[in-house]
């Protein structure tokens, strides 16, 4: 009897550690089990598998895979043009933001609502309704299927969201009273978009910019029909990794997919950091 | 509030629609013109193959599956993070946005990796069980449920924080129990949340591709889905076909879209 009274008593002890200590009832504590068992069957054990498996033929292997000349040329595709969309949505979509927020005119909710149809509509109708536009039988006599600027253009297409949805509301909740003040003590509009509005969207614009390029960097379906999917020219590294899956080689596709599963790992902590510091400021 | 001068305004507009404009407005729009091309001769003979309508019949059957689960999954997530404090917390928060940034070529490989009945890590066992997860509908579901994760934990969480707990103790301290504080406090709260929550999860569920041509096996006629059924139309030369599929999941995503914009502001005056 002591001693059960004893061991419980160290347990708790041990658990007190500041910031951790639980505050589970019995009955979520059922809930938060049962909820983890089904994020392991369906999240962590799969994820942990492509882990495991990507060591299957040893490091030698690992690094093999990587830098075959056609997985390379993939990876350097993919990060490139990763980080070209980025770079486009940071101009583009904070211009887009700024315009849903401060402009006025008519048609303003209609573009409000188009922002979102690349996010809700399936990725391989995007790549079909891009080539309607810019494909063979292009009205405007663009056609860039089966060319590297298809992979930029898709990669854009699915992307766009990301930062206008993460700027906008942020650029809603500014205080106009500072800039007001500023203006008032001379700075032109330039000094006061640059020394008032931009750093006070910097971290949402670094947010979607984080969630752009993990999802262009992983992007699949858009390509399909669009890219061609040419090794060495637009294939790139998620078409990579299927057609290994398709030709049974699972130990390569796994090898890559580490890349992408590190990628997404490094943008999630990025954002938590991220999350973070726009908390403390707020 | 900062004023900009007339030309750099009427620049950063006409930029900023013109942009949105050549890259999704004008694009949808030669959809829909191919689409109807022909009439209704695509859509006719997209729904005379039988094919199609089943693949269409496999896509709304794995959706609402995959919607139910992470709706359940999802209130009780957000429900756990908010409301109570565990050791592991902010990772599991962090992991569970992790499907967003993961490609689905990827999770099909991970889900593959572990329920493939030949040498997968469980489906073996599953399979000499009578479990078949992978080139079947428990697997299909898995991987919609894995892509669509975050959507719902995401849109409750906000809003859990927002409204607190006073109301909840209240009724605990007038001897409520748990399911009844659930019941008439918690969910009537957090209702609309959860509605965006489910829209976005099924505009998500029923576009899935990359993850589902994995672990669906892509069978014409059993697990092919209607966005597998669009790839296969287009490069079998079946294009008004094509487009007929595309223009019906179009238009889903776009009802989903404007439910969703019309739904929100009504949250603010309620």
């Amino acid at each position: 009897m002591s001693t059960a009274v004893l061991s419980q008593d160290t347990r708790a002890v041990g658990r007190g550690r500041p910031g951790v200590r639980s505050t589970l009832t019995a009955g979520s504590s059922l809930g938060l089990g049962v909820a983890m068992v089904w994020f392991s069957l369906l999240v962590l054990i799969p994820l942990a598998a492509i882990v495991a498996t990507a060591g299957d033929d040893g490091w030698h292997g690992y690094v093999d895979t990587l830098t075959n000349p056609q997985s390379w040329a993939a990876i350097k595709l993919t990060v490139g043009q990763a980080l070209l969309v980025t770079g486009v949505n940071i101009v583009m979509g904070t211009m887009i933001a700024w315009v849903l927020v401060r402009d006025r005119f008519w048609g303003k909710r209609l573009l409000d609502l188009v922002i979102d149809i690349p996010f809700a509509m399936p990725t391989i109708v995007a790549g079909l309704v891009l080539l309607g536009l810019y494909g063979p039988k292009s009205p405007l006599g663009i056609n860039v299927s089966n060319e590297r600027a298809s992979v930029t253009l898709a990669l854009a297409f699915v992307t766009l969201p990301f930062i206008v949805r993460t700027v906008q509301p942020v650029l809603a909740e500014l205080e106009a009273d500072v800039e007001e003040a500023a203006a008032s003590l001379g700075a032109g509009q330039l000094t006061v978009l640059r020394r008032i509005v931009l750093p006070s969207i910097v971290p949402a614009i670094a947010a979607g910019a984080a969630l752009s390029f993990a999802r262009a960097i992983s992007e699949y379906g858009s390509l399909v029909l669009l890219s061609g999917m040419l090794p060495y020219h637009t294939e790139v590294v998620s078409v990579r990794v299927l057609s290994f899956i398709e030709g049974g080689d699972r130990t390569s596709a796994a090898a890559l997919a580490t890349i992408m599963l590190g990628v997404a790992l490094a943008v999630i902590f990025a954002l938590d950091v991220l999350q973070r510091r726009v908390a403390r400021r707020g | 509030m900062v004023e900009l001068t007339a030309p750099v305004k009427w620049t950063v507009r006409l930029a900023a629609v013109g942009y949105v404009f050549l890259l999704v407005g004008w694009p949808v729009v030669t959809l829909v013109q191919h689409a109807f091309a022909g009439g209704l001769d695509s859509f006719r003979a997209a729904f005379a193959d039988p094919d199609v309508s089943h693949s269409l019949v496999v896509t709304v059957e794995i959706s609402l599956w995959a919607v139910a689960i992470n709706t359940v999954f999802g209130v009780g997530m957000a429900l756990l993070l908010v409301r109570h404090e565990f050791p592991g917390k902010r990772l599991l928060s962090a992991f569970i946005d992790l499907p967003m940034s993961m490609s689905p070529v990827v999770i099909g490989l991970a889900l593959l990796l572990v329920y493939n009945g030949r040498d997968g890590w469980f489906g073996p066992t599953l399979e000499a069980h009578g479990l078949v997860v992978i080139f079947n509908s428990p697997g299909m579901i898995m991987a919609t449920c894995f892509v669509a994760l975050p959507l719902v934990v995401r849109e409750v969480i906000p809003v859990l924080e927002e409204v607190g707990d006073d109301q909840e103790q209240a009724a605990r301290s007038l001897g409520a129990n748990a399911a009844q504080v659930l019941r008439r406090i918690t969910l009537p709260a957090i209702k609309w949340a959860v509605v965006y929550g489910v829209v976005l999860t099924l505009a998500r569920s029923l576009g899935e591709f990359g993850a589902l041509k994995i672990v669906s096996g892509n069978l014409t006629g059993q697990t092919q889905t209607a966005p597998l059924v669009v790839e296969q139309k287009y490069n079998n030369f079946a294009q008004g076909e094509a487009y007929a599929v595309s223009f019906v999941l179009v238009l889903i995503s776009v009802l989903c879209i404007l439910v969703v914009s019309l739904l929100r502001p009504k949250e603010s005056q309620p």
